[in-house]
């Protein structure tokens, strides 16, 4: 398979699985702004969503402040910002123009049905509470996306490049999305674990659709450890950072299979995957959350620059 | 000097006669028998079907959708078998002789010395390309890829208009025409026996197969190159490479290494040996055309000459292609095969020569004057249906630079019946046949047939409001 045609399944995935993604953050983002103010706190969810979506740069060179509005806005529908729901949508059908015949017949209408939609709706359609029906339609184009990828791909290395695509993407965007519950400050009053602190962590549940999920796995309320420990060390949660990191050891592993040649990010892949695997949440608060989801987020950045050596140059 | 003549308008079922012509007659009776609503379904099926497998065709500079279909009529255009006998061994007569008179020109260029062409129409040509001077390729092979146009002007005379020789394009729609035909007229199809086409890609493989480059001792690895999803065609493109199965390679997927062309796949290094490329010359290789594109390989010339890969077409075919060009070729078909020409060229003034010239500025408003190097319809005055600014406007351009105008009688192209919003009524086709040369010359019965939706109008071409026919070839 060209190298070429490789990169653009691997990305056409990566930008199905941001939209997604993004259309998560938003949906956190907006529930948190929900929350009662006390005094003292700035409205700083808005921001929070721009630092972790990792666009600080370009969205101050737009606008001063990051109002809910000027945020969506940027990150749903602004053509200048080469992240926003509607540029990943964009990129995604582009790529798959190139590699047509690399798509089955489902997954192209999917993504061309997508972006023609897109294509046409405006942007006043968020106004007066239409966001989250936005947003809900973004995560059924995308999940039928990924449905249609499953369903209807043949099970060879067309197939292992959309999973690795779809995998770097999702493990990063969930560590973000964790992240969110640090930028968003607690009111000055507010105690840990106190009630507003619950809700930020059951917005952050929601927003993977991990709430239920949640429940399901611990016999307890909503603990932060424990939301921690469920996102990043739980592969039952097919959002979970260890999840997504085996699902990328194992297509790396269907590869090497399949071309018989193995290389430097098969190895990479399976050391994170075993510090995940085998790793304690204690370890994780001990170094700090923060602190240990940017070095994800840098190591699994790595990860992906060492596949596109593998395979995609 | 030729002379310009008009004559009656000559309908290929016979509209305009009492007299159904024979191959017609199911058509007809399958016509009388459907009613209009349900042709008008059938044209809305087709067209959501072109929509939705993305056969678009980019226009550029006009706003509006870039990506849009070109109408399909549903009405298939018929030829019989013994018409497109004589077609198919004048075209194959053609292709011969141009691919003659394209190695002349890179060889000894004895056409010159025989005095049947001026140097200068060889040396000051734009598409002339002296880095192919000395080169010597596969089987002697130039133009792999021909696109014919030919207009029909009564029941036995078809003029050859032009022959494109670059990068034709147009066979994708040959073929999904026919696949459309097949799906939504089974009753009608299964009435004629039609020769089948969609052995064409397995025709082309073949093709480009048989004329591996020198240094090639193993079966040759094809491929097709692209420009990428911007050019108008690219549906194309893809649509070969999937039905051939090779890949579909654009300018940074291959690189030249001790002048061998490697494209880079997933598992490494891969050698290419034939590339089937539908990038123009000036854009294949930085170091020896234009130096400002990414669209092409850096050595790729030097490989060529090492003959480490094959190019198809040639570089520096267009030569043959160039409307100037074209008006020597009966006299190539005379010179390099020693034989009568089996189809005529349309009289065509070169208004280069002070005669043909005086002749043409004194007749525009009966001629049609093209660019010599263009295409696609730009760059045209149809003199019967121009005003009298846009005639003074061309005689300006023409006395400016009067090489680079030719100019023809309007011809009193053929109709066919076409389903337009008036019901069925005849309008203007033309006829582009694909030939295939390589260790032989093949030809699928059938090519794609254009034709110019508005009532009188002339223009077929795509980017100027033409359609397309499913074009059916009878077996006897």
């Amino acid at each position: 398979m060209l190298s070429r045609t490789a990169d653009s399944l691997y990305w056409i995935a990566r930008y199905m699985e941001r939209a997604e993604n993004l259309s998560r953050i938003l949906r956190v983002t907006d529930r948190l702004s929900l929350m009662p103010k006390l005094a003292g706190t700035g409205s700083n969810e808005w921001h929070s969503t721009i630092v972790v979506s990792d666009c600080e740069e370009g969205f101050y060179e737009k606008y001063e402040e990051a109002t809910a509005e000027h945020v969506i806005s940027y990150l749903a529908f602004d053509p200048d910002n080469p992240s926003s729901i509607r540029s990943c949508i964009e990129a995604a059908r582009r790529n798959a123009r190139s590699v047509r015949t690399a798509l089955t017949t489902e997954q192209w209408e999917c993504l061309n049905g997508t972006w023609l939609e897109m294509s046409r709706m405006k942007e006043s359609r968020l106004r007066g509470g239409g966001l989250h029906g936005f947003l809900d339609w973004v995560k059924e184009r995308t999940l039928m996306f990924h449905g249609s990828t499953v369903a209807t791909m043949l099970r060879r290395d067309s197939f292992h490049f959309m999973q690795l695509g779809t995998f770097i993407e999702r493990g990063d965007n969930t560590a973000r999305i964790l992240d969110v519950k640090y930028h968003v400050l607690l009111p000055e009053h507010a105690e840990v674990g106190g009630g507003i602190d619950y809700y930020q962590w059951a917005a952050i549940l929601r927003a993977v659709s991990g709430y239920r999920g949640y429940h399901a796995l611990y016999n307890e309320g909503i603990k932060p450890w424990l939301v921690a420990d469920f996102l990043i060390m739980r592969e039952e949660m097919p959002r979970s950072l260890v999840a997504c990191m085996g699902k990328v050891k194992e297509c790396l592993d269907h590869l090497a299979d399949e071309y018989g040649q193995r290389h430097e990010s098969h190895r990479m892949a399976g050391r994170r995957y075993s510090q995940l695997r085998f790793g304690k949440v204690d370890d994780v608060f001990g170094q700090g959350l923060h602190l240990f989801l940017e070095q994800f987020i840098d190591q699994n950045n790595d990860l992906g620059a060492e596949i596109s050596r593998s395979y995609l140059m | 000097m030729p002379e310009a003549k008009i004559g009656a308008i000559f309908d290929e079922m016979g509209l305009n006669d009492q007299e159904c012509r024979r191959a017609y007659l199911g058509l007809r009776d399958w016509l009388n028998e459907t009613p209009a609503d349900i042709l008008a379904l059938r044209r809305e099926e087709a067209e959501t079907f072109f929509r939705k497998i993305g056969i678009t065709f980019a226009v550029y500079g006009e706003g509006g959708d870039p990506e849009r279909i070109i109408p399909f009529d549903i009405i298939p255009r018929i030829l019989e078998a013994a018409e497109w006998r004589h077609i198919t061994a004048g075209l194959t007569q053609r292709v011969r002789a141009l691919n003659a008179f394209i190695a002349d020109v890179y060889g000894a260029q004895d056409i010159v010395r025989a005095g049947l062409m001026p140097a200068d129409q060889i040396i000051l040509n734009d598409t002339y390309r002296h880095q192919m001077q000395g080169i010597t390729v596969p089987n002697g092979i130039y133009t792999h890829i021909s696109g014919i146009d030919m207009v029909r002007v009564s029941a036995d005379e078809f003029y050859v208009l032009e022959d494109n020789v670059r990068t034709p394009s147009g066979v994708s729609y040959m073929l999904e025409n026919r696949e459309i035909t097949m799906r939504l007229f089974p009753d009608l199809f299964s009435r004629h026996a039609v020769a089948p086409v969609d052995h064409y890609c397995d025709e082309l493989l073949t093709t480009l197969s048989s004329v591996p480059p020198r240094h090639c001792d193993r079966e040759p690895t094809v491929v097709v190159m692209t420009p990428g999803i911007y050019n108008s065609a690219y549906y194309e493109h893809s649509f070969l490479a999937d039905q051939m199965g090779v890949e579909l390679v654009e300018g940074p997927d291959l690189y030249v290494k001790d002048d061998i062309v490697y494209m880079r796949t997933t598992q490494g290094p891969k050698r290419v040996d034939v590339i089937y490329r539908r990038v123009d010359d000036e854009f294949l290789d930085p170091l020896a055309f234009r130096a400002d594109t990414a669209l092409g390989v850096a050595g790729l010339m030097n490989a060529y000459r090492a003959g480490n890969v094959n190019l198809a077409n040639a570089v520096g075919a267009g030569i043959a292609d160039d409307k100037s060009t074209y008006t020597f070729v009966p006299a190539m078909i005379e010179f390099y095969l020693g034989e009568k020409p089996i189809l005529n060229n349309v009289p065509t003034f070169r208004c280069g020569e002070p005669d043909d010239l005086k002749y043409v500025l004194e007749r525009l408003d009966e001629l049609v004057v093209k660019e010599t190097h263009g295409s696609g319809g730009y760059g045209m005055l149809i003199g019967p249906k121009s005003t009298k600014a846009e005639r003074e406007m061309f005689a300006a351009r023409i006395k400016a630079t009067p090489d680079k105008y030719i100019a023809q009688p309007t011809l009193a192209l053929s109709t066919c019946p076409t389903f337009v919003n008036e019901g069925i009524a005849p309008r203007h086709v033309d006829l582009r046949p694909f030939v295939l040369a390589g260790k032989d010359i093949r030809v699928v019965p059938g090519g794609l047939t254009r034709v110019a939706l508005t009532e009188g109008s002339l223009v077929v071409n795509s980017s100027q409001g033409g359609g397309t026919k499913d074009t059916w070839v009878l077996e006897d």
